[in-house]
């Protein structure tokens, strides 16, 4: 049998496989048949054994994890909990259902408040899964964590399995669910793990369908798993990853192509929660300089924007890491899946369709004002070079909009972010009142192909690979060679290797992606030339599907190479 | 009975961290202490009654206390919560 699914970088591995348990079933609602005092000890032992696990769990994982762990585990203590449980047992429920409508009750709360309180609200699942689990006698669900080195085949992950996932032990990651922008597809990017995303068999057979314990063989070049291969097909693939160990790896330096076209190799830096320490990470790994800074960890949390003189004090930081290099600096990004509740309150039908980016940031003028202020301030007291870039940019317009306030407020580079069809279309027009344009491929997909990049059931469009975003990236470096404006990437899709190669043929000029892509798209810009990124792009353009375009570059590669 | 108001340090408010570092404290102290913020009032050993009084910083709540050592365990607890945890 074998599943195919979007592969996240180019690694190959193989290993036995190990399934992310099933979450538990919702508790029955059946009155209690033990009483209310059989079922009031129940409960007060099972938080107090489930209190206990968390807290060695802690202990093992340290560091911010334990921090994390330990207050889950005084969340499982806590008084107003209990209170509630014993309110629900007293009124005939079991201390399963009570447990379970107890946390989800707070669960609720918690959502309700957005930010920061919100994202805790799946602690508290997890949480209320652990105590139902420890009152049923069954297996918790979670990270499974043998001894042993395993293939992890998963629904999708949540950020809170990830953070405990011991990474040494994973060999590669399989989802049956999430697209290559799911918080999966980031993590392996980021640690460079093999991973296949999205997999399913020929005849819809799931992931998940494939047992404990089998071999697989995960090849993220081509998206394939192989499961249960054979002896010849396993001598194959040990001959593969032989002959690429011995592959010299490409010293860190500038990002070139073969006949020494240079294309910079820049960072994404900004997530939320590692902004401290990624910027040095960032230069230790060959980044030439920052293609997207995300400025919206410094609003996160906030019922109000930080003030200038706070952001002031974080750009300045950030550009004295990067004397000398170019740094664009992304203004802030909010709507849609990042809601703020000062920047737009009112909650919309279709988030991805209503007022974020830029068109939010217009109708809170001064939170962009003092943004761009703070910024030409940090830029005047620094040695970098810095650039700064307008999200989600849907007319020309706009575009003069954006670029006149930057240079107002005494900012020299001012561009914008290419992530709707109608400003790819338009991108000659755009880059003549813009300094420079960065495609974000996310972005682009979800908008190209009218697909919730956030929504597992569609999440098979949200492949970068799609013939039709590749023509509007075209789009936008034509207009960039036309009129000399740099056109950068700095979407997901420049941390694959081969579809860097691709982009650059259709007209990219720098790179920008997660520290950790660095390496491998670096050594796989240095085996072609332009003329041969050129064939690769007219190749991909030229297919009929995301799958097709892949395949065939991935052939014309191999041809290439073999001569 | 103690009681006394204060503004919050914590930059991000009291989140997960100091949330936990402020009721383990409370629990610690040996009498039911009390926090309140805009007229709701909850037990300030519970870390989900804390956490629903969505505190921010900047806000201002008020610790109370019952018992022979109110005094001085309101005093610790607003000692507490005018540190800005985030800073650490």
């Amino acid at each position: 049998m074998q599943l195919q699914g979007v592969g996240i970088g180019r690694g190959l591995a193989f290993g036995p496989v190990l399934r992310m348990p099933e979450p538990l079933p919702e508790p029955s609602d059946a009155p209690s048949t033990l009483g209310a005092q059989a079922e009031q000890e129940r409960a007060a032992g099972a938080l107090a054994a489930t209190a206990a696990l968390i807290r060695v769990r802690g202990e093992r994982a340290g560091g911010t994890a334990k921090d994390v762990l330990d207050a889950q585990a005084f969340m499982v203590e806590d008084p107003t909990l209990s209170e509630d449980v014993t309110a629900r047992i007293q009124s005939g429920k079991t201390a399963e259902r009570a447990v379970f409508e107890s946390f989800a009750s707070f669960r609720d709360l918690l959502s309700g408040m957005g930010g920061y309180m919100g994202e805790r609200a799946a602690d508290l699942d997890d949480v209320s899964q652990r105590v139902v689990a420890q009152l049923a006698g069954v297996p918790v669900p979670g990270v499974p964590d043998p001894d042993y080195p395993f293939v992890l085949f998963a629904r999708d992950l949540a950020p809170a399995d990830t953070a405990l996932l011991n990474l040494d032990k994973i060999i590669a990651l399989v989802t049956s669910d999430g697209g290559p922008t799911s918080h999966t597809a980031i993590l392996a990017r980021e640690k460079s793990i093999v991973a296949v995303v999205g997999a399913s068999g020929v005849n819809g057979a799931g992931a998940m369908s494939v047992a404990d314990g089998t071999v697989v063989v995960v090849d993220a070049a081509s998206g394939q798993v192989l499961v249960d291969p054979s002896p010849e097909q396993l001598d194959g693939v040990r001959a593969r990853l032989e002959a690429r160990a011995e592959e010299a790896p490409v010293p860190i330096g500038p990002g070139t192509l073969a006949d020494g076209t240079a294309v910079p190799l820049l960072a994404n830096l900004g997530s939320a929660g590692r902004s401290a320490g990624s910027a040095e990470e960032a230069v230790e790994l060959g980044a030439e300089g920052v293609g997207l800074f995300r400025t919206e960890f410094l609003f996160l949390d906030s019922t109000k924007a930080p003030t200038v003189a706070e952001q002031q004090e974080h750009y300045t930081r950030l550009l004295q890491a990067f004397a000398g290099r170019k740094v664009v600096v992304r203004a802030l990004d909010a709507g849609a899946d990042k809601p703020l509740s000062f920047l737009n309150a009112s909650p919309e039908e279709n988030p991805a369709l209503g007022l974020r980016g830029l068109r939010a940031l217009r109708a809170n003028e001064q939170i962009l004002r003092d943004q761009l202020t703070a910024l030409a301030a940090a830029d005047a007291a620094t040695d970098a070079e810095l650039w700064v870039m307008a999200p989600m940019v849907s007319t020309v317009e706009e575009t003069r909009y954006f670029t006149q306030m930057a240079r107002e407020a005494g900012l020299r580079t001012a561009g914008v972010m290419v992530e709707v069809p109608s400003s790819a279309l338009l991108a000659d027009r755009i880059l003549a009142e813009a300094d420079f344009a960065s495609i974000g491929t996310n972005d682009l997909t979800q908008y190209t192909l009218a697909a919730d990049r956030l929504l597992g059931s569609v999440a098979a469009f949200q492949d970068p690979w799609h013939p039709a975003v590749l023509r509007l990236v075209g789009e936008v470096g034509r207009a960039g060679r036309a009129l000399g404006k740099p056109v950068g990437i700095c979407g997901e899709a420049a941390a694959d290797p081969l579809l860097a190669v691709v982009l650059v043929g259709l007209g990219a000029t720098s790179l920008s992606m997660s520290p950790a892509a660095l390496a491998g798209v670096r050594a796989e810009l240095r085996r072609f030339t332009l003329a041969q990124a050129e064939a690769f792009a007219a190749l991909a353009l030229a297919a009929d599907s995301a799958t097709e375009a892949r395949t065939a570059v991935i052939t014309a590669r191999s041809t290439q190479l073999d001569q | 009975m103690a009681e006394q108001t204060v503004r919050i340090a914590s930059t991000h408010g009291l989140h997960a961290r100091p949330a936990s570092i402020f009721t383990q404290a409370a629990a610690a102290a040996g009498v039911p202490v009390q926090v309140a913020k805009g007229g709701k009032s909850v037990n300030a050993a519970s870390i989900l009654g804390v956490i629903s009084l969505g505190i921010n910083h900047g806000d201002e709540v008020t610790v109370s206390a019952d018992g022979d050592t109110a005094d001085q365990v309101v005093a610790d607890l607003v000692a507490l919560l005018s540190t800005d945890f985030d800073a650490e």
